[in-house]
C-alpha cells in the first residue's frame, strides 16, 4: 500500500462491440477515463456489463474496435496492462486450503513483487479483517471472501481497477469501507469502472447506461435470423 | 523469475496440504505394477523382458490422471483469470504450474521406479539408466500434458479428451525411454535414446508452455 499518486494515463475505448455466442451483446460503445475520474456501469442483468469489464481487463477481445491507454492499444502489450490494471470479478479465487496470508501475498508477489507481511496484514486490516490472517480461506463466510479479495487492491497497488459488482456480500459498513477507498484511490490519481446493482456512492462519476449500446434485434443480422425463426408458428403442436 | 517462484511454492503448498494427488499418481503406479506378475505369471524370464516397457506405460498413465486438476481448480474458482492477466509472462508461469506438477507427481514416480524394477526382476545394469530416463521424461510428459489440460479446460468429460489428445503426444517418450533402458539391459550403447529424451525435454520445455499460454487465455475468454 503507498500513498504516492499514481502517473496514469488516459484509458480509452473505441467503438466496442462484444458478441457472446450468436448475439451482440453491446455494439459501438466508447468511453474514456482520465486520473481520477471513474466510470459506472449501470443496466440490467445481461445488458454486458461484466463482458465490458472483462473486456477491460484484456481478459475478453473485442470483436471490434480497440482499448487504448495513453493512446497505445492495451492490446499490443497485456503484461504493461496487467500491471496497472486490478480485476476483481464474482469469484473470490481464495485457496481453501491456504490461509489468508498465504492467500493475499501471492497474489501480492505475483502482480506487484512485494508479498511481504506488512503490506498483506495493512490491507487486511483496511477492510478490519487483520485477525483473520492465519485463518484457512475455508473458514470464511461469503463477506469475509469478497473482504479478502478486495484486499488484493491494496496489497498491490495498480492505478485502474475494474471492479464487477464488488460490494455483493457485503455488510453496510464495509460498503461504506469501500467508498472511503474508492474516493481515495481516486485522490490519488486512480482510476475506477464499477458495476453495480446497488448503491455506491462515486461522487462525480461518468454513468454508462449499457442498456443505450444494445442492438435492436431487428438491426442485428445475427439476431435477425433467430427473431424470424421464434416468429414461425409451432407447427409440431409443442408449446413454444 | 519471482512469479515462476511464487507459482511454485504455492502450488507445492496446495498439493502438500490437499495430499491426495500425488499419493494417487504414486499408489495408481505401484499397485499397477504389482499386479503384472500375477497377471502375465512369475517366470523371471519373461517379467524381465517386459520390466521396462510394464513401468513406462504405467507411469505414462499414472501421470496422465493427475492432469486434469492441474488448471481446473484454478479455473473453477477464478484464479486463472488473474494469473492470465498477470504483469508477468504467462508462460514463465505456466512453467512453474508444470514445475510444481512434476516435483508433486513426476518425482515420486522417480523415485518408485527402480524399487519395482527390482519387483519385476529387472536386470540390475538398467538402473541407473532407468532414473536418467525416467529423469529426462516425465518432466517432457508433464509438459505436454499441460498443454492438453489446457485446451479442454471448460469441456464436459474433459478427461477421455485429454487422454484422446496427449497419448498419442507421450508415444515418442516412450519409444525411447523403453528402448534406452532395454538397451543398457542388454549391454548395448544408449546414449542415443538419452539424448533423444534430452532433446525431447528441450523442444517441450520451449514449445508447451507457450502453447498452454494460449490455451489458457482462449479458455477463460
Amino acid at each position: 500500500m503507498t500513498d504516492q499518486a499514481f502517473d496514469a494515463a488516459e484509458f480509452a475505448g473505441e467503438n466496442l462491440v462484444c458478441i457472446r455466442g450468436e448475439r451482440i451483446v453491446f455494439a459501438d460503445l466508447s468511453f474514456s477515463l482520465g486520473p481520477g475520474e471513474a466510470l459506472l456501469l449501470l443496466g440490467p442483468n445481461g445488458s454486458g456489463k461484466s463482458s465490458l469489464l472483462r473486456m477491460m481487463a484484456g481478459l475478453l477481445r473485442p470483436s471490434a474496435g480497440q482499448l487504448t491507454w495513453g493512446g497505445e492499444p492495451v492490446a499490443d502489450d497485456p503484461e504493461a496492462h496487467g500491471g496497472r490494471s486490478r480485476y476483481i470479478g464474482h469469484h473470490d479465487a481464495i485457496k481453501p486450503v491456504l490461509t489468508v496470508h498465504e492467500n493475499v501475498a501471492f497474489w501480492s508477489r505475483l502482480w506487484a513483487g512485494d508479498g511481504s507481511r506488512e503490506t498483506v496484514e495493512k490491507a487486511l486490516d483496511a477492510f478490519s479483517i487483520g485477525h483473520l490472517l492465519e485463518v484457512p480461506g475455508r473458514w470464511l463466510s461469503a463477506g469475509q471472501k469478497r473482504r479478502v479479495n478486495l484486499s488484493r487492491l491494496l496489497a498491490a497497488p495498480a492505478p485502474l481497477w475494474l471492479l464487477d459488482e464488488p460490494t455483493t456480500a457485503l455488510d453496510r459498513a464495509t460498503v461504506a469501507t469501500v467508498e472511503h477507498l474508492l474516493a481515495e484511490h481516486r485522490a490519488r490519481g486512480g482510476m475506477v469502472v464499477l458495476s453495480t446493482h446497488t448503491d455506491v456512492s462515486l461522487p462525480g462519476a461518468k454513468v454508462l447506461q449499457m442498456d443505450d449500446f444494445a442492438v435492436d434485434p431487428a438491426l442485428s443480422g445475427l439476431d435477425a435470423e433467430m427473431a424470424v425463426a421464434e416468429d414461425e408458428p409451432w407447427t409440431e403442436g409443442v408449446r413454444p | 523469475m519471482s512469479g515462476f517462484l511464487a507459482v511454485v511454492r504455492r502450488d507445492l503448498r496446495l498439493a502438500l496440504r490437499q495430499g491426495s494427488d500425488s499419493m494417487m499418481v504414486v499408489t495408481f503406479f505401484v499397485l499397477t505394477v504389482v499386479l503384472f506378475p500375477f497377471g502375465i505369471g512369475p517366470e523371471p524370464g519373461i517379467l524381465e523382458r517386459v520390466a521396462a516397457g510394464v513401468l513406462w506405460v504405467t507411469a505414462l498413465l499414472a501421470s496422465m490422471l493427475s492432469l486434469d486438476r492441474l488448471f481446473q481448480t484454478d479455473y473453477e474458482d477464478g484464479s486463472l483469470d488473474l494469473i492470465t492477466r498477470s504483469p508477468q509472462p504467462l508462460s514463465v508461469l505456466v512453467l512453474g504450474k508444470v514445475a510444481a506438477h512434476w516435483l508433486t507427481t513426476g518425482l515420486p514416480l522417480l523415485a518408485a521406479a527402480p524399487l519395482l524394477a527390482v519387483l519385476l526382476n529387472m536386470n540390475a545394469d538398467g538402473f541407473g539408466v532407468l532414473v536418467v530416463a525416467f529423469a529426462l521424461g516425465t518432466p517432457t510428459l508433464s509438459l505436454i500434458g499441460a498443454v492438453g489440460a489446457a485446451l479442454v479446460l471448460g469441456a464436459r468429460r474433459g478427461g477421455v479428451l485429454l487422454s484422446l489428445l496427449v497419448l498419442p503426444l507421450y508415444i515418442p517418450v516412450l519409444v525411447f525411454g523403453v528402448s534406452a533402458v532395454d538397451a543398457a539391459i542388454m549391454d548395448l550403447p544408449f546414449k542415443a535414446q538419452l539424448l533423444i529424451l534430452g532433446g525431447f525435454l528441450l523442444g517441450a520445455a520451449a514449445l508447451c508452455p507457450w502453447a498452454t499460454a494460449a490455451a489458457l487465455r482462449q479458455a477463460v475468454e
